[in-house]
């Protein structure tokens, strides 16, 4: 099963292969996420309603969306890392963590300054809100408990299985607005219908939630690598490396 | 596939299913007390299966849509009072203080307080929602009918909203 995977679970291929996306995908999110925000922030017209207050949603949505992309993508590796035991996977949920915790930061403190001014209130104990902030905690804890053993073995084991069982809260964050009253709005892009924001603001928020992707992606290759060398640091290969550009 | 790779793959489907089954049955439990208000309904009528009403001096929330000139306004002070409504009963909400940019008639708010009788409300915080919809105020106008209120627009003195 997967024969045509498998040499990327090989250390030197991997750092080899993220090397390769980093250079196109790194430049390709700068690129997308400046044209979105710049679009975004300046150029759409104001709303009927909130003015230029929805603005942010072009920093929020994002953010809000990827923390959760994040999130399932840790998951997936926490999985293959327990059932599999590929190294590289378990150094993979040490390189996103971070920054889906960022992503989350990000969507819950653009959420609080989009709150103040509509709302009325930076903070509210609403469904969806408390379930983004558990994401956040979620993301923390991942990261504390990876680093709190002394054996890196048994650390990686317990933070896949928290990475694993926390993903029952992300069906909670997507539907917290459709099951219970809340203060926060629906959904407006991610369901069946159409949706329900105009075109001239959506096309801007479509390139800037591509953006974070892109983003995350590079991010992660970035993070990854710096994983695998540190891990590998005494494998002949990254001596190799070492020397190779240190001689140039 | 190994045996032992089978045997890890059973174990930690099986605790995703039973960590997932349980949460699920609590959130399932706890249902009616995840909810952030009480629409006007609920509060006239009771809540879930046991038709649960809340009692006079209980600290709650309330969420509805704010009926059309209902607003009334006291003159020499903030005091303001209004109607809300969600499929047919009407609640009155009696607050004192500063409402958000975003209440007007019509509009979808959530106001804490504590209960007075069965249908008055006495606030101490007034909160506005607002819905999913984002649309340019032309498309509004074509599509809704609403003529925009420019929320950064000075407003004319004397009169307060």
């Amino acid at each position: 099963m997967f024969k045509w995977l498998d040499p990327y679970a090989k250390p030197q291929r991997l750092y080899a292969l993220c090397g390769t996306w980093q250079q196109v995908l790194m430049p390709l999110a700068w690129f997308t996420l400046l044209i979105g925000v710049v679009w975004g922030l300046g150029f759409t017209p104001a709303d009927y309603q909130q003015g230029d207050s929805y603005r942010i949603i072009h920093i929020h949505v994002p953010a809000a969306i990827w923390s959760m992309g994040a999130y399932s993508s840790m998951a997936i590796a926490a999985f293959i890392a327990l059932v599999w035991q590929i190294k590289v996977a378990q150094w993979a949920i040490g390189a996103i963590a971070p920054i889906g915790a960022c992503f989350t930061l990000i969507a819950l403190f653009t959420g609080s300054f989009w709150g103040k001014p509509m709302w009325g209130t930076w903070w509210e104990w609403d469904a969806r809100l408390t379930s983004e902030l558990i994401l956040l905690f979620l993301y923390v804890g991942v990261i504390a408990l990876q680093n709190a053993f002394a054996d890196r073995e048994t650390g990686d084991k317990a933070a896949s299985l928290l990475a694993i069982v926390g993903v029952v809260n992300l069906p909670i964050i997507h539907f917290s607005v459709e099951w219970w009253n809340t203060l926060h709005q629906g959904a407006s892009i991610t369901k069946f219908a159409k949706p329900s924001i105009d075109p001239s603001m959506l096309w801007p928020l479509l390139i800037c939630i591509t953006g974070f992707a892109l983003l995350l992606a590079a991010l992660t290759c970035l993070r990854l690598r710096t994983a695998i060398l540190l891990h590998e640091q005494h494998r002949p290969w990254v001596r190799d490396l070492v020397k190779e550009s240190s001689d140039a | 596939m190994n045996p032992r790779r089978r045997q890890r793959l059973l174990a930690v489907s099986a605790v995703l299913l039973l960590i997932g089954g349980g949460v699920g049955s609590m959130l399932y439990a706890l249902n009616e007390n995840v909810d952030l208000f009480y629409t006007p309904s609920q509060l006239l009528e009771g809540l879930g299966k046991d038709k649960v009403k809340p009692v006079p001096g209980q600290r709650l929330r309330i969420g509805g849509m704010v009926v059309k000139g209902s607003v009334r306004r006291d003159p020499t002070s903030l005091k303001v009072s209004f109607d809300l409504v969600d499929t047919g009963p009407i609640v009155t909400v009696h607050y004192e203080g500063i409402l958000p940019d975003l209440f007007r008639e019509g509009q979808g708010i959530v106001a804490q307080g504590t209960l007075r009788d069965a249908t008055n409300i006495d606030a101490t915080e007034v909160l506005a929602k607002h819905d999913e919809n984002y649309m340019p105020p032309e498309v509004a106008e074509a599509v809704k009918g609403i003529k925009h209120v420019d929320p950064n627009a000075a407003k004319p003195a004397g009169t307060y909203r």
